[in-house]
């Protein structure tokens, strides 16, 4: 239960300088906090701030010093008030000594837990280091952090120091930034301290890891090179997606007085022959059943066992071969990492004299693994060399699954060279994408790459954790929105494109990219059902966001006639929407006309006749509206409301020409003369 | 247009938590129905073809004749599809042939079929082993002649598209895509003929052709051709299958290479796309593409299990029924689920659920570009999907999509974009693949491949974990290097390509149950493939290399045993180890056999039972009873 258990001390800079932030401060560690509650609900958290106005520590009453440090919560085992308190910190006054804090929350840990717990004791810095660290009584401050950082050593505290720099700081001197980073760095040296510089707030979010896993072994032992070498390794998951917590499924029969309700739900599976559906077939009776093609072939898990592929445990090396022969995209699943056996130096050597040839030649080695006894299958990988650049990391591999032949699917695609020249991008046009791709750079000279994956968090979990700390407290609260940072993930940097406008309209104008209404797309049976889910599944955005296309219109109605009717007639689901909303606008206009008192409605008519009109041309129907139109005519002078046709010849409004539409087979004159001659010829 | 909340539309739906997935995405998957028509004129025999070029000199190899690379090509598309799409139904169909059977009974048309099996039917067992025999018995079951030839009325052709016409009236054109693919090395086949019986001929064969696409049927020509004798298809068949400029210069792309590279081309030109999904790519506010989505890559796994009744064979009806837990009550399958929190039961509503994961507005929204060497190796969680623009709904897409392609491969970069899919929605990374052709033979088709980028929450931190303490870590010295890139020369596989392996696992699957679906006793065994090449690494200079290299590491008195002392053994281990020395001395204390003998191993201890236990390397769990029933059992009494 609690072999896992650890103690974790949050120490928080709340100064000044640390303001800006501490939203975002508040928002990681207070979700940290939650996931403990929910996967490791026995560890232990404190709380220490510095930089705050007042002191309160041990240390301080002891012995003296140690000013602005204030242990806000005792190390505990997590609770929803550690939630609270984290979703509050309060705004220092003074600038931050981290090293004061360090020092306090050693102390609190050596107290608490003295030479046990090694390995699981584990303290959390949060600052941005710009503030000075107090001189020692004696010595130089670096002899003063390697004592202390020996001391953490010793006592087996681990330490994670996220610094906040770049955009996120503030002008600051820049000396007593250069001294803090090189203390970090002894701490970095001297103990197992992650130490992160991070330059965004979404980098903050992604930095401190929220959720404490053990890794497993998946494979220890020999990586085959040959028969007669082997190289003892041991393999991990380098990359596991941590998956959507599973929620059971909910029962409201329990009485509500029930206290011990646990609210479940079971599932049971029956199996029942399919001549007799009463009869249910008990386990012992079943027989596994594999399909090949229209046949069930029945086989008992012995039967299988027996004439399965079993594969003997071992990694082995196939060969080594150029880089390029494996492309990025071949890669399978989740990624491995194949490190030397610790404390083994001849196979640390191994390790690093091969993967330091094969990142300077270019080359990557072919493995096949089986990782355990029994198991049923092997794997084809490639190893690729990990070549660190810390003193104290060791060389190691990653590997990557390869796909076996069946698993690859060759299709055929035409070449782009193929296309029409209308399909070509010209001269400028590859110009102006080279400039935009130029302007959208994530990864800028001299800055630090944003939205890199280590640093960036999954938004869903985030603000799951976050809805389910809301709902703790208010069971009736809606989904929050995504919060504003992590936005950032899911959208484009409004900053970055508004800094250079001009290179993104340059690209807008380039590529005009426009509904195209004569290719009509093909009906497929699953783009109708696609097309009814996702009716029931909108659940309306935000309304800046809404496309009006792809608000599903099926009536004209009184409101917006014509937004409903450019909906309507650009829907691209099925081509009968196009008669469907010329019909349904045609209809309406006569409405209108044949309704309005005194001309109140022909305004309105016109718009609508306008924008069939301009739906026709686009459509090529120009007969559908020229038609009416004459119709229209008819009916307006039977009915005495010539009216009607001068307002629209007033207006200017002419019937569709040939040179608007191919299809019309009316001239220029015509078209123009057509309202005109009439309203003389009525006169 | 949300179409990634259908859930058919989800690449990658998760199969674990939906038993019922597998089964229905097969059903409702668009269905195949093909035709195979092969050409079986003598012509087709012919070996004058050299299946490789004379001066590589491999003389094992027999020539292979058209007639049998079609066969190959064909089983080798039969056995994949019973794999991966066995809903689908085929039909194998000769004509020129000297015997007939077919439904309407024209002359010079065979249908291929085994028992228990319409014309055109889901493949078996059976049809795919006796597919494989086939042409030995071809010559005299079927038999050969000649195509249409002078002083004749008959036409094989025109019968055979007409046959396959009528086997694939069945099922509905909506659902079901119909194919016909059409091998045959004769461009022209009414060549032998003349005047007004050949424009006759010709007119009535296109005719029937267009007959039958009006029907919604699409003909596929499979030409196979020899260096010395190019299929020549505007002769006839380009009429007959209604290609158009661009699709001619696609088509004969083949033409003068060599018949192993034909075969490439024919299996991969029997596959169909399918694609997965659709969606726009929004670049920048009031900028979207249209895509469409394949899963290039995927795993095969071995098909879905059915519970059958062991009595008489015949499948189950699962049936799944909901409890409450508390009452025992049967209840419908709620909409309501909850996670515990904070000694608290928080209840959701799957409505709720679904909002959270629904953090993006769009289908696929750009976010920027990198350069691709920041695209690490272990930025991955699963297979990629691929990308191909469409021009279907918005005008100019394809145009965007193209010198975005270009400009990305130009200057070296990805793109980053989030995907807002129901399921899992992430970042993702879009890199451009360039077309790559060999001989021919498309390897890579043009598009951009979607690489799906772990979270933090998925990256774990395994280097720093064994991080030294103690200080720097060594590394290897520039002569050890030096020695491992010797070493890389001489074991390098030159064209390696992930094509190269099959599964083993899989084919051991398949063979087993094709052995039992046929009866047959024997299991093949199987060659893995997979296994290393022995031979090549025991060639002297691969061993002097790797001699060479690890006495450059391991120093030169190196030898397997003394290696288990280096590593040093953890605390864990050295308290077993000397626990179990421990139990053994105590172990011997005891006269075993007498008291197993008087029965009297019950009135020992555990403690003392778990001496004998631990010192004979037997699990010690379970209770009093278990241990000493453990203990009789292992001294065999």
């Amino acid at each position: 239960m609690a072999r896992n258990k650890e103690a974790l001390l949050l120490l928080l800079d709340v100064g000044p300088s640390m303001h800006y932030v501490l939203p975002e401060v508040e928002k990681v560690c207070s979700m940290l906090v939650q996931k403990k509650l929910i996967y490791n609900k026995y560890d232990e958290v404190g709380i220490v701030l510095f930089g705050t106005e007042d002191t309160d520590n041990e240390l301080t009453t002891e012995v003296g010093g140690y000013q602005h440090v204030v242990v806000m919560k005792n190390s505990k085992v997590v609770d929803g008030d550690i939630v609270e308190a984290l979703q509050q910190l309060p705004r220092g006054t003074s600038d931050g000594d981290f090293l004061d804090a360090v020092i306090v929350a050693m102390d609190m840990l050596i107290k608490k837990f003295g030479e046990t717990n090694k390995g699981k004791k584990r303290l959390c810095l949060i600052t941005n280091a710009q503030c000075p660290i107090k001189d020692p009584y004696e010595g130089s401050k670096e002899e003063q952090v390697t004592t202390i950082a020996k001391q953490m050593t010793a006592h087996g505290m681990r330490m994670e120091s996220i610094i906040i720099r770049g955009t996120l700081s503030q002008d600051a001197n820049k000396e007593i930034i250069d001294e803090n980073d090189r203390l970090l760095n002894i701490f970095s040296k001297e103990t197992s301290t992650r130490l992160l510089y991070v330059e965004d707030p979404i980098s903050l979010f992604g930095a401190l890891k929220t959720r404490n896993i053990t890794p497993v072994t998946v494979f220890k032992g020999d990586l085959e090179l040959g028969p007669k070498l082997r190289i003892k390794v041991l393999v991990y998951k380098k990359t596991q997606e941590e998956k959507f917590p599973t929620l059971k499924k909910y029962s409201d029969k329990a009485p509500q007085t029930d206290k011990f309700a646990t609210h479940e739900v079971k599932v049971d599976y029956e199996y029942k022959s399919a001549e007799d559906p009463d009869k249910v077939v008990p386990p012992d009776q079943r027989i596994k059943g594999y399909r090949y093609g229209p046949q069930i072939v029945p086989i008992s898990s012995a039967e299988w066992d027996a004439v399965k592929f079993k594969p003997e445990k071992g990694v082995k090396l196939l060969g080594f071969t150029d880089s390029s022969n494996i492309l990025r995209h071949q890669y399978m699943k989740d990624v491995y990492v194949f490190i030397a056996e610790p404390g083994n130096t001849k196979a640390v050597l191994a390790v690093s004299a091969l993967s330091r040839a094969m990142k300077e030649m270019n080359k990557v080695a072919i493995l096949r693994c089986a990782w355990r006894q029994g198991q049923s299958n092997v794997v084809i990988g490639v190893l690729t060399p990990n070549v660190s650049d810390r003193e104290n990391i060791p060389d190691s591999f990653y590997f990557n699954i390869l796909p076996f032949a069946e698993d690859v699917r060759e299709f055929q695609f035409p070449s782009f060279s193929s296309f029409p020249a209308s399909c070509q991008p010209n001269k400028q046009q590859l110009e102006s994408a080279a400039n935009f791709i130029k302007m959208l750079d994530l990864a800028p000279d001299g800055k630090k790459e944003v939205l890199l994956p280590d640093f960036t968090p999954n938004p869903v979990l985030a603000r799951f954790y976050h809805y389910l700390d809301l709902k703790s407290k208010h069971p009736d609260a809606s989904v929050p929105p995504l919060d504003y940072t992590l936005r950032k993930i899911t959208e484009p940097e409004t900053n970055l494109i508004l800094q250079k406008e001009s290179v993104v309209d340059s690209f807008r104008r380039s590529f005009e990219l426009q509904g195209n209404p004569l290719k009509k797309p093909r009906r497929l049976l699953r783009d109708k059902t696609s097309d009814e889910a996702g009716k029931e599944n909108i659940t309306a955005p935000p309304a800046n966001l809404i496309e009006y296309k792809s608000v599903k219109v099926e009536n004209i109605g009184d409101l917006t006639p014509v937004q409903d009717f450019e909906a309507m007639i650009s829907r691209r689901d099925s081509p009968d929407w196009v008669l469907k909303a010329i019909k349904d606008m045609k209809n309406k206009i006569f409405g209108m006309v044949e309704d309005s008192h005194e001309g109140d409605n022909y305004p309105k008519a016109l718009e609508c006749l306008i924008a069939l009109r301009k739906g026709c041309i686009l459509e090529q129907e120009p007969k559908q509206f020229n038609d009416f139109l004459k119709h229209l005519y008819n009916f307006c002078q039977e009915k005495n409301l010539q009216s009607f046709c001068e307002y629209l010849a007033s207006k200017g409004l002419t019937l569709i020409p040939k040179t608007e539409a191919i299809d019309s087979d009316v001239t220029d004159e015509e078209a123009r003369s057509f309202l005109v001659k009439s309203e003389s010829k009525s006169d | 247009m949300d179409i990634e909340d259908d859930p058919d539309y989800d690449i990658f739906r998760d199969d674990e938590d939906d038993p019922d997935a597998q089964i229905s995405r097969e059903n409702d998957s668009t269905k195949e129905y093909v035709v195979y028509l092969v050409d079986a004129s003598s012509k087709m025999f012919n070996t004058t073809c050299p299946s490789s070029s004379p001066e590589e000199g491999n003389k094992e190899d027999e020539a292979e004749s058209h007639f049998q690379i079609a066969l190959s090509s064909i089983s080798h598309s039969l056995k994949a599809q019973i794999i991966n799409k066995s809903y689908d139904q085929v039909a194998i169909c000769f004509f020129n042939t000297r015997e007939r059977k077919n439904l309407q009974d024209l002359n010079g048309v065979y249908v291929f079929n085994v028992a228990d099996r319409d014309y055109l039917d889901r493949p078996t067992a059976r049809l795919i082993k006796e597919f494989d025999n086939l042409e030995e018995s071809f010559s005299k079951n079927i038999g050969s002649q000649h195509g249409v030839m002078p002083g004749t009325r008959e036409n094989p052709l025109y019968n055979a598209i007409w046959v396959a016409q009528a086997l694939l009236r069945k099922g509905s054109a909506k659902t079901v895509d119909k194919r016909i693919l059409l091998f045959t090395n004769e461009d022209d086949p009414f060549g032998r003929v003349t005047g007004a019986i050949k424009s006759d001929m010709t007119r009535t064969t296109l005719q029937r052709a267009k007959d039958t696409q009006d029907l919604g049927i699409t003909i596929e020509l499979l030409p196979l051709s020899c260096p010395n004798e190019i299929f020549d298809i505007s002769k006839f068949y380009a009429d007959l299958i209604g290609l158009e400029g661009d699709d001619l210069v696609n088509f004969m792309a083949s033409a003068g290479n060599k018949l192993e590279d034909m075969k490439d081309q024919l299996r991969k030109r029997m596959f169909t796309k399918r694609r997965v999904n659709k969606f726009k790519f929004t670049l920048v506010d009031g900028v979207s593409i249209d895509l469409n989505s394949y899963a290039l890559i995927r795993p095969t796994v071995p098909g879905s299990i059915t519970w059958l009744d062991s009595v008489t064979n015949r499948p189950l009806k699962s049936e799944r029924n909901f409890f409450c837990a508390d009452t025992g009550a049967l209840v419908e399958e709620s909409t309501t689920r909850f996670h515990p929190y904070k000694s608290q039961n928080i209840v959701f509503s799957t409505k709720e659920l679904s909002e959270i994961k629904r953090v993006a507005t769009g289908h696929l929204n750009l976010l920027g570009f990198k350069p691709l060497s920041y695209l690490r190796d272990y930025y991955n969680l699963k297979p990629s999907t691929f990308l191909y623009p469409s021009d279907e709904s918005t005008e100019g897409s394809m145009c965007t999509f193209i010198a975005l392609h270009r400009s990305m491969i130009q200057l070296n970069r990805f793109a980053v974009a989030f995907s807002g899919s129901s399921s899992r929605p992430q970042m993702v990374a879009l890199i451009s693949q360039d077309e790559v052709i060999q001989s021919g033979v498309q390897i890579e088709p043009p598009g951009m491949h979607m690489i799906y980028l772990p979270y933090s929450d998925d990256i774990r931190l395994i280097e720093e974990r064994y991080s030294d303490t103690s200080g720097a870590v060594t590394k290897a010295s520039d002569d050890q290097i030096k020695k491992a890139a010797d070493l890389i020369k001489r074991v390098d596989l030159k064209d390696f390509s992930v094509f190269q392996f099959s599964n083993p696992a899989l084919q051991r699957h398949y063979e087993v149950l094709q052995a039992l679906a046929l009866e047959e006793d024997e299991i093949p065994e199987i060659k893995d493939e997979t296994l290393p090449d022995e031979e090549g690494m025991a060639r002297p200079r691969v061993v002097r290399a790797l001699e060479e290299f690890k006495t450059s590491v391991y120093g030169e008195n190196y030898d397997e045993e003394s290696e288990h002392g280096t590593g040093k053994p953890t605390e864990a281990s050295k308290k077993r180890k000397a626990h179990t020395e421990y139990a053994m001395k105590e172990c011997e204390n005891y006269d075993w056999g007498e008291l197993a003998d008087t029965g009297k191993l019950k009135d020992l201890t555990v403690v003392e039972l778990k001496y004998y236990l631990s010192g004979h390397n037997l699990p010690v769990s379970g209770k009093k009873e278990a241990l000493v029933s453990r203990i009789l059992t292992h001294m065999g009494k």
